[in-house]
């Protein structure tokens, strides 16, 4: 589904990340874990197609077509999903009205008509429910003067209510007491399935004990220096990053 | 001969076309006689420095139309609110078009200033009410002197107003260019409440200047909620003079969506004279090209226990120009006063700029009142937020516009009215309302 190929990026000139290779297959969890400054969000933004980032090398590809030069709005209507570590505010637009304008600008792309009404009213009850949000909630404005629980927790609604093919979340879970983290992994445990991927990005191993990874990588310096499996996150939760480190400067 | 001086001939013809038994007249000669000493303003007056009436004024305008022009319906239909059910004051180059219009004097009067200046029954109410709140300035004195039609709207005691007003002026640009000025009284008696949606409108691309006066008086616990529609042809312009004089327990609402014309300046004032007064002002403007629109306002608390509301919202691309200039004057008898004033601006390009001027001269010691002020750029965060999302760039930048501008459309009580301006913004904007708000 998403292939990843020696790729390098920089922001403003410096270089983040140095040659990246990372492949998912539809159905497949991966969570990609690192120490702070290695590059985990701006991966995460390149994916997304965030222009402030400049990709110098390498190319990324989605369901065998080279996205590398798409703009993320491109990149959402071909089914991509970027959960943000911190979602924007914007006030003056309802979590109702932007979600309902979110789909159906998806759908024009895709030469599908606007979901009917009734049916995205229902959509948007339902997916609510699964993430235990208070009706109240879908009329405020976008992520203003939310918690962090409350942003996150709407991330993840948004991703219920667009079923990408490829969500990469973000940090999501930073600033989530245990409860919201249930529900939050909860959420995206049920919209698992065969068809889609995921990949999380994150700096502890606790939420890959709600979500539970088939495969985690390790990023350092912007490479990825160790693949394994969900037993690799515990390791790490345990010996910290300073032993691959050591391992990699042997190598060297 | 300058326009001035063209205006100062043309009284004399214009003294063949009215009443010269009638009071108003005496009013008449003094105003032609204030403009003929003190001219248009020019960018040497405080009240003017960021916008100049000069692009406006070297056209040589016709100060009455030659010969009228009929206009069909269906030419104007668009910018008639006729989704639903309203009374219209219609005129086409600044004479009445009876066969657009539908007036009345069943429950309440909405019809001619010249009617009301003609006929005696409305003679208390012209001798109480005209020309009594308009200041002595050059504009509102050019104004009157040529004074003799335009909207007159009285509302009765008690009574609703069942349907909306439109006042509604048409251009047909068959004169090479046209100088309007159209006067309208507006009084709703006690407990009363009236709605209004005004415009301007060219039809052609020939030049026009309107200097539009309006009084309008706000009687004991009445409502009046006027909606004024701004978005003409580029060779528009339109100085449009408003004054409010509000009594006990009244609320009055202006809106004003500037989305075109060449250039706009907006004379708005609110004088309170009683106490537990609602004064709102709200705007949007939304500009491009070269348009210029200069929003001046005044509130004057002149009682206690009042409220005034102001919030205004720019955004401005290209070389476009907006002037915000806002008084609020608190007596030293107008305690516990709660006067707000708000301009919000959004510059989109490096050439486009916004004054902002707001004043407050408070002489009352417990009072609430708060003025802000910003100027700022559409936030790049929330648009790659909006983009991850699937809502290409201009369909994101139109909603972050929409959002910044929301709070202003959400006080249009009119829901006909809301939906003519989003998609008139939308239009502008150049996006389908693939989205709500």
């Amino acid at each position: 589904m998403l292939q990843v190929k020696n790729l390098h990026a920089s922001v403003e000139g410096e270089a983040i990340l140095r040659g990246i290779n990372l492949e998912i297959k539809p159905g497949e969890v991966h969570a990609i874990m690192g120490p702070n400054g290695s590059g985990k969000s701006t991966l995460a933004s390149v994916i997304a197609g965030n222009e402030d980032y400049e990709v110098t090398e390498g190319d990324i590809i989605f369901e065998k077509a080279n996205i590398s030069e798409l703009s993320a709005d491109e990149r959402a209507h071909k089914g991509i999903f970027l959960s943000f570590q911190y979602p924007v505010e914007i006030p003056g637009v309802s979590v109702t009205n932007f979600i309902k304008t979110s789909i159906n600008q998806i759908r024009k792309a895709r030469g599908q008509e606007d979901m009917p009404a009734n049916e995205m009213l229902k959509k948007i009850r339902e997916k609510a429910a699964l993430l235990e949000m208070d009706r109240k909630f879908l009329s405020r404005s976008l992520n203003e003067g939310f918690s962090g629980g409350e942003k996150k927790r709407n991330e993840i609604f948004q991703m219920a209510m667009l079923e990408p093919k490829l969500a990469v979340l973000d940090e999501t879970d930073s600033g989530l007491d245990i409860d919201a983290l249930r529900v939050v992994s909860n959420g995206v445990n049920k919209l698992k399935s065969d068809e889609n991927a995921t990949l999380v990005i994150t700096h502890y191993q606790r939420l890959l004990d709600y979500i539970v990874p088939d495969v985690v990588h390790v990023l350092i310096d912007g490479r990825i220096v160790k693949t394994g499996d969900k037993d690799l996150a515990k390791v790490l939760e345990e010996k910290g990053y300073d032993w691959i480190k050591e391992e990699l400067a042997q190598q060297a | 001969m300058d326009l001035k001086e063209k205006l100062i001939s043309s009284f004399f013809a214009f003294e063949e076309q009215v009443d010269l038994e009638n009071d108003v007249h005496v009013l008449r000669n003094k105003a032609i006689e204030f403009f003929e000493l003190n001219g248009f303003p020019t960018k040497k007056d405080e009240a003017w420095k960021y916008t100049s009436l000069n692009k406006v004024l070297k056209h040589d305008y016709s100060i009455f139309p030659k010969r009228e022009v009929a206009i069909d319906y269906k030419d104007v239909r668009k910018y008639c609110l006729h989704e639903i059910d309203t009374y219209q004051i219609v005129f086409v180059d600044g004479v009445y078009a009876s066969h657009l219009s539908s007036t009345t004097h069943d429950k309440f009067d909405a019809c001619l200033m010249s009617s009301a200046l003609n006929n005696p029954k409305y003679e208390p109410l012209i001798k109480k009410y005209f020309n009594k709140i308009a200041p002595e300035d050059s504009l509102v004195s050019l104004n009157t002197a040529f004074s003799k039609e335009g909207a007159f709207i009285r509302v009765p005691k008690s009574v609703i107003a069942e349907k909306p007003v439109e006042i509604l002026h048409f251009s047909t640009g068959n004169e090479a260019a046209m100088m309007l000025q159209p006067r309208n009284l507006i009084i709703a008696e006690e407990n009363s409440h009236l709605q209004i949606i005004e415009r301007h409108q060219s039809l052609t691309e020939n030049p026009v200047f309107t200097n539009s006066v309006t009084e309008m008086y706000v009687e004991k616990r009445a409502q009046i909620d006027y909606y004024k529609i701004q978005n003409d042809k580029e060779n528009a312009s339109l100085i449009d003079n408003t004054y409010t004089e509000q009594h006990n327990d009244s609320i009055c609402s202006v809106h004003t969506f500037s989305l075109g014309g060449k250039l706009t300046r907006n004379n708005l004032n609110f004088y309170q004279k009683g106490e537990h007064i609602n004064s709102v002002l709200n705007g949007v403007t939304i500009l491009e090209n070269k348009q210029h629109v200069d929003h001046n306002t005044l509130v004057h608390h002149q009682q206690p226990n009042c409220e005034s509301h102001q919030d205004y919202k720019g955004i401005f691309s290209d070389q476009s120009v907006g002037v915000f200039n806002g008084k609020v004057l608190v007596d030293k008898i107008a305690q516990k006063t709660d006067a707000f004033q708000s301009n919000n601006n959004i510059l989109l390009d490096d050439k486009s700029s916004i004054n902002s001027k707001p004043q407050l001269e408070i002489f009352a010691d417990d009072v609430k009142c708060s003025h802000g002020c910003t100027i700022g750029e559409l936030n790049d965060e929330a648009l790659y937020y909006l983009k991850t999302r699937g809502i290409p760039e201009r369909e994101a930048k139109a909603l972050l516009m929409f959002a910044f501008a929301n709070n202003v459309l959400d006080g249009v009580k009119l829901p006909a009215v809301k939906q003519r301006i989003t998609k008139q913004i939308a239009n502008k904007l150049g996006v389908e309302l693939g989205f709500e708000l």
